[in-house]
């Protein structure tokens, strides 16, 4: 059996060894349509501040992969089961994976254009994170357009290296789509005392050749400029051949799509949140890699499901550590101390979400899995809040958990 | 495979294997010069409640998420060993926040560690091998 799958990244990965685990002489084709040979995306923010280099960021796939660089999936034909790509060959599937992922949103902003592309990029590959190192220089002044998670990484890792860093977001408030108020507050306070300025709810209005108008009339003026409003998934070519879309792919807990023979898995799909039963993309590393597993266990023909997503997020920004998941919805319980933020949400006997800061996210784990098993709070022991300790949980579910290593 | 459990009624609570953990972890071949003036980080921990204790390390799972979650390739598999390379982690967290054991813990350079059941230096992990009372065992199950 064949397999082709378009992009090369956490999902592809983990579905090419999912499908090569079962022993069969299945053959996986893998089309990239970036040049560079697959690569740790995330490391890109951590390549800039030297804590690691372009060799040891590559992603390794199994050898008998066939990975095809710097050459994109076109068109799916799906009647002849074929994917047309940019090299003018036609790759035969009997499974296909589309992992294409996602990619910057970059709004109209007004005069945009007048922004020579020698000073702004995006923020998403590798040749972004080069093409960012190449501009960095003492005395340039920075503005990032978003705060989300890729502005913030991107802000992190230059400013060490730049004059100044000033980062602008529509939404009152830091990574909201990842903290809560307080611990969005708590973060900007850290950021802005390591120098950081931030100009919240306000977008720009009008760019010019160096500067950006905001929507309160003030001007910034920039040297660099890093767009980092949002990411969109790749959805096109799905789209073209009639394929099922929301925000993103829509997938089944097979990683199945609406289309036979067709999956998807990672950031190019949308799926159900167990923490707010709502279906929406959940665009991170692990989401991608379960996704990518169930889809190539099933492409080979193994029922395989992957049934509790959850978004979650483990970040850093200098020595500040937090760790997040779930949905922050319900009663709060609030055990911040010295140690950091422990803040939890609680809902009908269940725990919902979590943000824990600092040396308060060791073991932080095993809350998250309270979230993924939706445990009810009720059986276990009231401490389990003060200290994440397996011995608050009742005999069977630390047996439970156990064999389930096995 | 093999992994390290704990009879729970022979343990006596005296963390004795934490130390052990942290000295063959450590370059020091004398605890006290591995356990002077350091927060002691161990890849296994001891809960106490009363008179109950609770041993726990990495389960080296089958199918293990941390290396799933892991952003940077720096976890995977040695055999069945879930073994880290310090060279590649950029402490994301990122598996500290999926782990349901609570098995990985910030080292002191600053990189994730974890236990790897003595693999570097063979035979029985250091923690089963010093425990006083038998209580912590190495063994299929
Ligand atoms: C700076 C940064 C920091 C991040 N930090 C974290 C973090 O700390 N933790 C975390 O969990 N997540 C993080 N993420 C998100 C994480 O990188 C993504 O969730 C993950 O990479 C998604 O993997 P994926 O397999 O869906 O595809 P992607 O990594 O998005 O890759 C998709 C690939 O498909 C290629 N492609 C697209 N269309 C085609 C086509 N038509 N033909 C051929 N190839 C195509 C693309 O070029 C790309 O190479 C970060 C992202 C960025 C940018
Ligand atoms: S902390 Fe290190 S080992 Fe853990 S997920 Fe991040 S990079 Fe990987």
């Amino acid at each position: 059996m064949r397999h082709v799958i378009i992009g090369a990244s956490f999902a592809a990965l983990n579905a090419a060894k999912a499908i090569l685990s079962n022993e069969s002489d299945d053959e996986v084709v893998v089309l990239s349509k970036e040049k560079d040979a697959p690569y740790y995306r995330p490391l890109i923010s951590y390549l800039l501040m030297g804590k690691t280099t372009e060799e040891k960021m590559r992603m390794s796939f199994p050898e008998s992969v066939k990975i095809i660089l710097g050459t994109e999936a076109e068109r799916i034909d799906t009647k002849k089961k074929e994917v047309i790509a940019s090299n003018g060959k036609r790759y035969k599937y009997d499974r296909l994976l589309i992992s294409t992922g996602s990619r910057p949103f970059v709004p109209p902003f007004k005069g945009l254009d007048r922004v020579s592309d020698e000073i702004k990029t995006t923020f998403m590959t590798l040749e972004d994170a080069r093409k960012l190192n190449g501009m960095l220089d003492k005395d340039k002044r920075v503005l990032i357009i978003g705060s989300g998670l890729i502005g913030l990484k991107s802000a992190e890792a230059i400013l060490e290296r730049v004059k100044s860093v000033d980062v602008i977001d529509l939404q009152n408030r830091i990574l909201p789509a990842v903290l809560d108020e307080v611990s969005s507050e708590y973060l900007k306070k850290y950021l802005e005392a390591k120098g950081m300025r931030f100009h919240l709810g306000l977008s720009v209005d009008e760019f010019s050749e160096k500067s950006a108008r905001l929507t309160d009339n003030s001007t910034l003026d920039f040297d660099i400029l890093v767009l980092a409003v949002g990411v969109r998934a790749n959805t096109s070519l799905f789209e073209e051949i009639g394929g099922k879309t929301g925000r993103g792919i829509l997938i089944d807990t097979h990683s199945r799509t609406s289309i036979p023979n067709i999956y998807a898995a990672g950031d190019v799909t949308e799926s159900m949140d167990i923490s707010s039963m709502a279906s929406k993309p959940i665009q991170i590393v692990p989401n991608a890699a379960f996704q990518g597993e169930t889809a190539g266990m099933n492409m080979a023909g193994i029922e395989k499901t992957f049934e509790n997503a959850v978004p979650m997020n483990a970040t850093g920004f200098f020595s500040l550590h937090l760790i997040t998941a779930g949905t922050y919805k319900g009663e709060l319980l609030d055990l911040s101390d010295e140690n950091g933020l422990r803040r939890f949400y609680i809902e009908n006997d269940e725990l919902k979400g979590f943000i824990l800061t600092e040396s308060a996210i060791e073991r932080g784990g095993i809350y998250t899995s309270l979230i993924r098993d939706r445990v009810k709070l009720s059986t276990l022991d009231k401490n389990i809040f003060k200290a994440p300790l397996l011995m608050a949980f009742p005999k069977e579910r630390r047996e439970k958990i156990e064999k389930e290593a096995q | 495979m093999k992994r390290v459990y704990i009879n729970e009624e022979w343990c006596l609570g005296c963390h004795l294997c934490e130390y052990n953990c942290f000295l063959s972890n450590s370059k020091e071949s004398d605890m006290v010069l591995a356990c002077m003036g350091k927060n002691i980080k161990s890849n296994l921990h001891i809960e106490d409640s009363g008179d109950i204790h609770f041993a726990f390390n990495c389960r080296h799972c089958k199918d293990p998420i941390c290396i799933k979650a892991c952003i940077s390739g720096a976890l995977h598999k040695e055999g069945e060993v879930v073994v880290i390379d310090k060279e590649k982690c950029v402490f994301c967290g990122s598996c500290i926040l999926v782990c349901p054991y609570g098995a990985l813990m910030e080292s002191e350079s600053g990189v994730m560690q974890k236990c790897e059941l003595c693999i570097s230096s063979g035979g029985v992990p250091k923690c089963v091998e010093g425990c006083p009372n038998g209580a912590l065992v190495f063994e299929e199950r």
